[in-house]
C-alpha cells in the first residue's frame, strides 16, 4: 500500500480552483459567487462532520449506534425523495411511500451483502456497513424518486385513460399496469447507464478511491462490480416497491382512481 | 333491475331512481348540474354513498370491476391507450359486427387512434363498452359529435339493446332524442333529479 495522506495545505491549493469559479461568476456577471461560496462551505463542513461521526462510529463498533446512523441516513434520503416530487401524496403518505420503499430495499440488500459476500466481523461493523449502505442508498434514492415522480405525474395526465380501463371492468392492477411499467423503467435507466458507462466513460468513485488508497486495481474492480450489482438490485427492488405501493395508494378497495389523495402541484 | 336509493356524493344527491329491464332514462340539465357525476357515481368511479341494487344484489357484494362490467359507463370523451383501434377489442368478430351497426366497417379495426374524429371515437367507445354485454348502460352524451345519419344508427342500436333487456341511462340535451329512444325523462339541477312529465 502506498497511500498518500493529504495535508490541509493541499486542500487550500485545490480550493484556489473554486476561487477561479467565483471570479468567473463576477467577471461574467453570473451572480453565482455567493451560491458557489455557500455550497463549498456546506460541503467542507458537512464532510468534516461526517468524518468525525464516522470516526466515532468506527471506534464504537456498536450495533445500536450503527443502526441509529443507518436510520438517520434512510430518513434523510426519504425526505430528499419527497422534496423531488412534483406531485406528492397528502400528509404522511408523501414521506412514507418513498421512505418505506428505501428502508425495505436498502436494508435487505445491505444486510445480504454484509452477511454473505463481504462478511466483516462482526457483520454490522460500521466501517463496512455505513459506506456500503451509503452507496446503495444514494443510488436507490434516485431510482425511487424518478419512478415515483413519473407515476404520480402520469396518473394525473392520463386520468381519462386509467378511468376508461376501470370503467371497462379492469381491476386497479390492470388499469395501472402501463404506468407501473413505464415508471419502473424510468427509475432504472440511471443504473443501467451507470453500469454501461462504468470503466469506459467513467471510473466509478469507490473504485477510484480504493486505487488512490493503494489497493490493487483488480481488487478494486471486484469491489466495484459487487457494489454495482448491489446498487442495481436495490434500485430495482426499491423502485418496484415504491411504484406499486404508490399505485395502490392512488386507488381504493373499490378500484377507483383517487387523485384526491394527491396534494397540489409544486413548481 | 337497477334500484338507486339515496345516492349522494360530491356535487350530487340524494338521487332515487328505479329502472326495469329495457328501461331507457334520459337525463337533461345545464352544464355543471351533476349529470356526469351522477353516472360516475352509479358506475362507482367516484366515492359515494347510497344503496345501489342490481337484480336485488347490493353493489358492495360485487367485486368493483364486475359491477362496472355489468353497469358500464361510457364517458363523453372516450380515452384510448393503444395506437391501433383493434388493439382495444378482445373479441374481433363481435367488434366488427357492432362496428358495422354504427356505420364503421371492419377497416376501422386497423385505424390509428390519433387520426380518429370525435364522432368516430364516440361510436368506437360505445362499441367497446357493448362488447362486455352490460346489463345497464350509462351514456354521457354519446351522440353529441355525430351527424344525423350516424346518430340514427347509434339510436337504433341503443333501442335494439333496450328491447333485448338492457337498461340505459343517457345524458342528452335533445328532447327529440329522448322521444325517439322512448325514454322517461328527468331533469337534473343542483345534483338532484326530477321527473319531467
Amino acid at each position: 500500500m502506498n497511500f498518500i495522506a493529504l495535508g490541509y495545505t493541499d486542500l487550500i491549493i485545490a480550493s484556489l480552483l473554486l476561487l477561479f469559479s467565483g471570479l468567473l461568476s463576477v467577471y461574467l456577471r453570473l451572480g453565482m459567487e455567493r451560491q458557489i461560496g455557500i455550497a463549498a462551505l456546506r460541503m467542507v463542513v458537512q464532510l468534516f462532520l461526517i468524518g468525525m461521526v464516522l470516526k466515532f462510529l468506527f471506534a464504537l463498533v456498536s450495533p445500536f449506534w450503527t443502526g441509529i446512523a443507518a436510520l438517520i441516513m434512510l430518513g434523510l434520503a426519504g425526505r430528499e425523495i419527497m422534496a423531488r416530487q412534483k406531485r406528492r401524496f397528502r400528509g404522511w403518505w408523501g414521506y412514507g411511500v418513498g421512505t418505506s420503499s428505501l428502508m425495505i430495499s436498502c436494508t435487505i440488500v445491505t444486510v445480504l451483502a454484509l452477511t454473505t459476500q463481504i462478511r466483516p466481523d462482526p457483520w454490522f461493523d460500521p466501517r463496512f456497513a455505513i459506506p456500503i449502505l451509503g452507496m446503495i442508498l444514494g443510488n436507490t434514492m434516485n431510482g425511487v424518486s424518478i419512478g415515483l415522480d413519473r407515476l404520480l405525474s402520469t396518473a394525473v395526465d392520463d386520468r381519462a385513460g386509467i378511468e376508461a380501463r376501470l370503467a371497462l371492468g379492469q381491476d386497479r392492477t390492470q388499469a395501472f399496469q402501463p404506468l407501473v411499467r413505464d415508471s419502473v423503467r424510468a427509475g432504472l435507466i440511471h443504473i443501467i447507464n451507470s453500469m454501461s458507462a462504468a470503466g469506459v466513460i467513467s471510473l466509478p468513485g469507490m473504485m477510484t478511491g480504493q486505487i488512490l488508497a493503494g489497493i490493487d486495481p483488480t481488487e478494486a474492480v471486484k469491489y466495484q462490480i459487487l457494489i454495482m450489482f448491489l446498487i442495481a438490485g436495490s434500485t430495482s427492488l426499491g423502485t418496484l416497491i415504491a411504484v406499486v405501493f404508490a399505485s395502490r395508494r392512488l386507488s381504493d378497495s373499490r378500484h377507483r382512481l383517487r387523485l384526491d389523495r394527491l396534494g397540489e402541484t409544486r413548481a | 333491475m337497477l334500484s338507486i336509493s339515496n345516492l349522494s356524493g360530491t356535487g350530487i344527491g340524494p338521487i332515487n331512481l328505479k329502472l326495469a329491464n329495457g328501461d331507457v332514462v334520459a337525463i337533461t340539465g345545464p352544464s355543471g348540474a351533476g349529470k356526469s357525476l351522477m353516472l360516475r357515481a352509479i358506475a362507482d368511479l367516484d366515492p359515494n354513498q347510497g344503496e345501489l341494487l342490481l337484480d336485488g344484489a347490493e353493489r358492495t357484494t360485487f367485486h368493483a370491476p364486475d359491477w362496472r362490467r355489468q353497469v358500464a359507463y361510457v364517458a363523453a370523451e372516450t380515452s384510448w391507450w393503444a395506437q391501433r383501434v383493434g388493439d382495444h377489442f378482445e373479441e374481433n368478430d363481435a367488434a366488427i359486427r357492432l362496428l358495422e351497426q354504427v356505420g364503421l366497417g371492419e377497416a376501422a379495426m386497423e385505424w390509428s387512434i390519433p387520426r380518429l374524429s370525435t364522432g368516430e371515437k364516440q361510436r368506437l367507445g360505445l362499441v367497446r363498452s357493448l362488447l362486455g354485454k352490460p346489463r345497464v348502460l350509462l351514456l354521457d352524451e354519446p351522440t353529441s359529435a355525430l351527424d344525423e345519419a350516424n346518430r340514427g344508427l347509434v339510436e337504433d342500436l341503443l333501442r335494439k339493446r333496450a328491447d333485448e333487456g338492457c337498461a340505459i341511462i343517457i345524458i342528452t340535451h335533445d328532447p327529440a332524442q329522448a322521444e325517439r329512444l322512448k325514454a322517461r325523462t328527468y331533469a337534473i339541477a343542483g345534483g338532484k333529479i326530477e321527473a319531467i312529465p
